[in-house]
């Protein structure tokens, strides 16, 4: 009985993305088949990246504001340092992943160490990030190298080879990294434990400061490697953008069933999450509707996934008061 | 005599599984106070949550001017005329007196509030009151505790016909000549004929201020005396003057030469002044006091919870640097917390997880978690304390408390940590987990553990300890050994404020 509820609570995203995925096929124009796929999974890249590393920040209780800012403010400074200032490709990815990981330093330190609240340390962030791309790119727009230059490796490599979307297979790497770190280190353990109860784990012995700061700079990194698809599938970086891609990453967690207290949730979730929105912003289209009805829509399916969260926890809260009666 | 307002009589309470008052009676005149005094856990605010509205009565009656009420809401409570006043101030700190006083009743003009209208009748209610140096629109953070607590008061009084006033120690956070202002306070309300229920753990305030008291011990009415014919020392002994009903240790069998694992000297911060005391090997050192001594602060100092102004520790005769939990657990100390729900449990993660916590460094390989041996050491705790669940993973929000206790337990044995400290264990479990409890701790030193002790409840110090270290006001006030220690003597020093040694 206990283990049916469970399985019920894992399933209903999975089954949301399923009866989604059915109905636009059925209904769509376009939808069903291999393009419609690949498109399906091509728009999951950078948000996918985003939300695996805010599910971390959002299980211990935090919130990321700074994503989508982060993201391309990355993106920017990288792609200045190689078109720019001639940098090498490789060399400047790296200089992604480290502004990412800089970054994510600088918001760990401000939520563990100065105890400022996440919403607030990282809402700085994310102007303190808008600003800075703008200032090293000298407000110019950068260019990542696209299909015939001489880095042209560089898109086949992170998005599409041929025909063959390579995306996805990075897609999926991160998401065994993520879950692997989530479900099987000490670090992860720790994640939950803090979300859970940070002043018992806390006394537990656990350096909590120290692994909150090591959960933002890990969703930096991952924001970082967001911003290196991100350069891939548009090649083209506008400096002073990127907020409000945050909202698409933290909806995708809160629609896998993370929950937003902190404690509880899965990257598994969040990678079905991603692809609910994915499918919902390709399936609208190919039922005519543009991509305000696509936000709009979406809007609902996160007070939806949250309504939803609150009654199962309640049910689940009822149950075991229950049990102790 | 004086006219009699109010009268409780044969109430009964039961929560799932405690009978929480058995048989309780209490009354009160006009222009009385009158103080409900008893140990921690007596039933003193359950009945007087029965008084306000907060719960329900199981059996009994309640009779105001004689006639039978219901008491169904703290609002019904309210319009009966009876108000409380809790230990915590809950006014809001940025409002003016008049905001907090008619929050939720603001006078209107139409749509606009009457801010005139709502600042004359706060003050005339202030002046009534002989508060005239507080004033309507005065900020309340700009107010001492104490004038908080009287705008807490007059907002109890501003309610139409309250005439009976419950104040949850009243004094716990002010100065001594706030107590003073209060007192005075307290005598004119006598003199416009309100009743005052007084809780309170201060002996020698009640002799001041009561005229009556009624002592309650392990959910059971004992008694009421009237103050002027009744001594400290008898009202002690009627607190705690209980039929024993687990045997007392007469003698301790750890040897007075055993070596000594810890010992903390001139510990120093906020609430804790200068305690210093020895725990041996195998010993169970007993630590009591009354809320607030300093005995969970001091004990927070220990394991590294709280930062120390000063003090020093010696583990093992060895000097140990604690300035985090995480040092703490490195040299092998381990805290139950009274809170396992705030302080020791993630109540979301399952048994296995929870025991797991401080123990990731050997149930690992590399960086990959051994769930397989998470599960095994969960099971051998399950097996080896008793623990009741349907399996290492539920969730230990799910179990009770005594099985919650018991996995926290687990955590600190499977750490391997020498020295365990016990704040509070039995609280809120049942009688058949406490013994249990109890079994274990004797095991535990048996296998050569030390164990310090906290707990409000007098037997089982007695029981359990081999040496007891007495707290008051943040200061060790006496040491006894268990041969001595007996329920009176612990109370006197729990009791001896400084205020007799301050000039």
């Amino acid at each position: 009985m206990k283990t049916k509820k469970l399985n019920m609570q894992k399933i209903l995203a999975p089954a949301a993305l399923v009866i989604l995925y059915v109905f636009f096929s059925i209904t769509g124009r376009n939808f069903f088949g291999m393009d419609g796929l690949r498109q399906i999974l091509q728009s999951c890249y950078y948000i996918g990246y985003m939300a695996f590393g805010v599910t971390f920040v959002i299980i211990t209780g935090g919130i990321d504001l700074s994503l989508g800012s982060l993201m391309l403010c990355s993106a920017l400074v990288g792609c200045c340092a190689y078109s720019a200032w001639g940098w090498p490709l490789w060399l400047a990815l790296i200089l992604i992943l480290v502004i990412g990981g800089l970054f994510g330093l600088f918001n760990g330190f401000m939520v563990a160490k100065l105890k400022l609240p996440p919403f607030i340390a990282t809402l700085g962030t994310q102007m303190i990030t808008l600003g800075f791309g703008s200032i090293i790119s000298k407000v110019r727009t950068m260019y990542f190298p696209s299909v015939g230059s001489v880095d042209e490796w560089f898109r086949s490599v992170f998005y599409i080879h041929g025909q063959f979307p390579t995306g996805v297979l990075w897609l999926l790497g991160a998401f065994a990294v993520g879950w692997f770190l989530l479900n099987k280190t000490r670090f992860g353990r720790y994640v939950f434990a803090i979300g859970s109860n940070e002043e018992a784990a806390r006394l537990s012995g656990v350096k909590v400061d120290r692994y909150k700061i090591a959960v933002y700079v890990v969703c930096g990194l991952f924001v970082a490697m967001a911003g290196i698809f991100y350069g891939a599938a548009y090649t083209t970086v506008l400096p002073g953008k990127g907020n409000g891609e945050e909202v698409n990453g933290i909806a995708a967690v809160v629609i896998g069933g993370t929950s937003m207290a902190g404690g509880s949730g899965s990257i598994f979730g969040t990678l079905i999450g991603v692809l609910i929105m994915a499918t919902l912003k390709k399936g609208l289209a190919s039922v005519g509707l543009q991509a305000h009805w696509q936000t709009f829509f979406t809007g609902f399916v996160v007070i939806g996934a949250v309504l939803l969260d609150i009654v199962r926890n309640n049910a689940a809260l009822k149950s075991a008061k229950k049990q102790v009666q | 005599m004086t006219e009699q307002i109010l009268e409780m009589k044969g109430i009964h309470k039961y929560f799932p599984g405690v009978h929480a008052l058995n048989d309780c009676h209490f009354e009160l005149g006009a222009g009385e106070v009158h103080a409900l005094i008893g140990e921690n856990g007596a039933g003193k605010s359950t009945l007087m949550k029965i008084l306000s509205g907060v719960y329900t009565k199981d059996e009994g009656l309640i009779l105001l001017d004689g006639e039978e009420i219901n008491i169904g809401s703290t609002l019904e409570a309210q319009h009966l005329g009876i108000s409380i006043i809790h230990q915590e101030i809950n006014l809001m700190q940025d409002l003016t007196v008049a905001e907090n006083i008619y929050i939720g009743r603001e006078f209107l003009k139409g749509f606009v509030l009457n801010q005139n209208e709502q600042d004359r009748r706060t003050n005339e209610l202030l002046d009534s009151l002989h508060l005239s140096d507080i004033r309507a629109n005065t900020k309340v953070s700009t107010l001492t505790v104490a004038k908080q607590q009287m705008v807490e008061i007059a907002k109890a009084l501003s309610f139409q016909n309250t005439r009976i006033l419950i104040m949850d120690e009243p004094t716990a956070a002010l100065t001594e000549s706030e107590i003073e202002d209060l007192f005075s306070f307290i005598r004119m309300l006598k003199a416009k004929r309100v009743g005052i229920v007084y809780i309170s753990h201060r002996m020698e305030e009640l002799k001041v201020i009561c005229d009556r008291v009624t002592v309650m011990r392990d959910g059971q009415y004992v008694g009421t005396r009237d103050m002027a014919d009744v001594s400290i020392s008898e009202i002690i002994q009627m607190m705690v003057g209980r039929v024993i009903y687990t045997e007392p240790k007469t003698s301790s069998a750890v040897q007075l030469d055993a070596p000594v694992v810890l010992e903390v000297k001139n510990l120093n911060s906020r609430d804790v002044k200068n305690v210093s005391f020895q725990l041996h090997k195998g010993e169970i050192l007993g630590l009591a006091g009354l809320m607030g001594a300093g005995r969970t602060e001091t004990a927070r100092l220990i394991c590294g919870a709280d930062p120390m102004d000063s003090g020093e520790i010696y583990i093992k005769r060895k000097k140990a640097a604690i300035r985090t939990p995480y040092d703490a657990v490195q040299e092998g100390i381990g805290y139950l917390s009274e809170d396992r729900k705030l302080f020791g449990l993630c109540l979301g993660l399952s048994v296995g997880d929870n025991i797991a916590l401080p123990n990731l460094e050997t149930h690992r390989r590399g960086f990959v978690i051994d769930d397989a041996k998470i599960r095994r050491t969960a099971d051998k705790y399950i097996r080896k304390i008793g623990i009741k669940t349907p399996g290492f993973y539920t969730p230990a929000r799910s179990l009770s408390g005594g099985n919650q206790q018991k996995v926290v337990l687990a955590k600190w044995l499977e750490r391997d940590c020498d020295i365990l400290i016990f704040d509070e264990p039995t609280r809120g479990i049942d009688v058949g987990a406490k013994s249990e409890i109890y079994k274990l701790m004797q095991e535990l030193v048996k296998n050569g553990k030390s164990i310090i002790m906290i707990s409000s409840e007098m037997p089982e110090l007695l029981r359990m300890s081999d040496r007891i270290v007495v707290m008051c006001e943040g200061r060790a006030t006496g040491e006894l050994s268990i041969e001595e220690a007996t329920q009176e003597n612990i109370m006197e020093l729990a009791t001896k404020t400084m205020e007799g040694e301050m000039k």
